[in-house]
């Protein structure tokens, strides 16, 4: 939680918000696979002011023992915030918000893993924060699961994530740090986008059932942005430069 | 969690009589178990009630104090809302530190009565920015039947509903309480939540232990008294279409509405 300014226009008479967005324009994305030597499968995302390092490994044995499955694999994920990458120092140990976005994240991969294919292994998901904006979580899933395609593990569809939120009464896509503390809303929303279906969906804050709809449908579309994101990213690993 | 040939037996029971509309307990698709509220059940604390939802049953209790705000909301009471699962509860149970399904049960019950804001922190200033009261919401789980977030949700909801706050006032820069002079609770709406699952793309409300074992993906949507949506948390290893989260959003509503009314019977509740 940042110092909460009460002087700041979060959406102008223009429609323009206070980083100089319009409401359905995300911030920018830029994603790198295949960053690091030692994982299986690895992506970069720096998605406004997030700087997000995500690492694969395997399908390898699991440890401990008791933890696998006979008749499929498990997957494992572990959200991490560096101390640094916050304006106040955060304790390295895990917090619960961490804990509990690491088993979010994992279940909005989960559905797109085919996790069937190799019993008795584990999947390990390591994604770093090392730089936090707003919509980190989003960010990170999109990382993680870029991670995925990179290291080769079968997937029924990509999963792209990003936030939509209420800002000064009006539904807006991809909601920074300054409207996440002076919002009325923020949710996001991991979607699977040829299979069509929501594998992430929290919220926090008040709105009706029509903007609540609204919401969605605008997460959606944003979603489909860094879906284009996701696949350049991966064509440029593998294909060279891709046509664009 | 490890499966045993019941619970592959009782899974195939349940995806058969899912398909002709039929639940295990008898249950219709948008109904829930009886849900019985006592409050009072713990007079040391200021607020508390035994929950039962079903076979699920919860002991919740408030206990309010003096406290330093938060460094960066200093013009705010503070509510710390918290759960755990005893290990009476449940034979698979451990005693230990909480583990991820501890942790997000508890942040999900604590996030939609914050974000519903149930309780008006701006009333419990003592001073600004160095005393306010704190109001602390503890769920103990002692029975489990499935959908803890529910049945710790309402447990709290009633417990905040029916406590008593303190009075204390500032002596020497330090509160000191104000014998028989608690108050009611500054409440302003009755955040309800519901949980429903998802098994071969038919949704249930409130699902119980057996079908919380089949459940392929699950969303917990909290409304206010407005019927406005507050806090939503999708769980579980699948995703939802669109049309389906449309649907749970409305049956959350009407489903919402009827665990309010019953709320609303325990002392303090008919306020809001």
């Amino acid at each position: 939680m940042g110092v909460r300014k009460s002087d700041i226009v979060l959406l102008d008479d223009k429609g323009i918000r206070c980083d100089g967005r319009k409401i359905d324009e995300p911030r920018n994305i830029m994603i790198k696979a295949g960053v690091l030597k030692n994982a299986n499968g690895s992506a970069y995302i720096e998605f406004g002011e997030n700087k997000i390092l995500a690492g694969v490994f395997g399908p390898r044995d699991v440890h401990p023992k008791h933890l696998a499955n006979t008749d499929r694999g498990i997957l494992r994920c572990r959200y991490h915030m560096q101390p640094f990458s916050v304006s106040e120092r955060k304790n390295p140990a895990p917090s619960r918000r961490e804990i509990e976005i690491s088993k979010v994240i994992k279940e909005a991969l989960e559905p797109a893993v085919m996790l069937e294919n190799f019993p008795r292994t584990v999947v390990d998901v390591f994604i770093e924060i090392l730089q936090a904006d707003g919509g980190s979580r989003c960010a990170a899933l999109d990382a993680a699961a870029v991670a995925l395609a990179d290291a080769g593990i079968p997937m029924r569809d990509m999963v792209s994530a990003c936030a939509a939120g209420k800002v000064a009464d009006t539904i807006v896509l991809d909601i920074n740090n300054e409207e996440d503390q002076e919002g009325q809303a923020d949710m996001p929303v991991a979607y699977m986008p040829n299979l069509e279906k929501v594998t992430l969906l929290q919220l926090d804050g008040v709105l009706t059932q029509a903007e609540y709809k609204k919401c969605v449908e605008t997460a959606i579309n944003g979603c489909k942005i860094v879906y284009e994101v996701q696949k350049k990213a991966l064509k440029d690993k593998f294909f060279g430069d891709s046509p664009q | 969690m490890n499966t045993s040939i019941i619970d592959d037996l009782k899974k195939k029971k349940i995806l058969a009589l899912l398909k002709d509309g039929q639940r295990i307990d008898g249950r219709a698709l948008d109904e829930t178990r009886p849900l019985t509220v006592d409050t009072g059940v713990i007079p040391k604390a200021e607020g508390s009630a035994r929950v039962r939802l079903g076979d699920t049953e919860v002991v919740c209790g408030v206990k309010i104090q003096p406290d330093k705000p938060f460094p960066d909301l200093g013009d705010r009471g503070i509510f710390i809302c918290t759960a755990e699962i005893l290990p009476l509860a449940d034979p698979n149970v451990e005693p230990g530190p909480p583990n991820e399904e501890v942790i997000e049960l508890a942040r999900v019950v604590d996030r939609g009565i914050r974000e519903s804001s149930m309780i008006d922190l701006t009333k419990l200033v003592l001073t600004k920015d160095k005393s306010v009261i704190g109001i602390f919401v503890d769920n103990s789980v002692t029975d489990y039947d499935g959908n803890l977030f529910d049945a710790c949700s309402y447990a709290s909801v009633a417990s905040i509903l029916s406590c008593k706050v303190p009075k204390w006032e500032i002596k020497n820069d330090a509160p000191s309480l104000v014998p028989d002079s608690a108050s009611a609770p500054p409440v302003t709406t009755i955040p309800v939540s519901v949980t429903m699952g998802k098994i071969a793309d038919t949704i249930i409300v409130d699902p119980n232990a057996d079908e919380w074992k089949c459940m392929e993906g699950r969303i917990t949507i909290t409304t206010n008294s407005a019927g406005n949506i507050c806090a939503i948390q999708k769980g579980g290893e699948d995703g939802f279409t669109f049309d389906q989260l449309i649907k749970c959003s409305e049956l959350s509503i009407s489903t919402g509405a009827k665990i309010r009314e019953i709320l609303k019977q325990v002392p303090g509740g008919n306020r809001c």
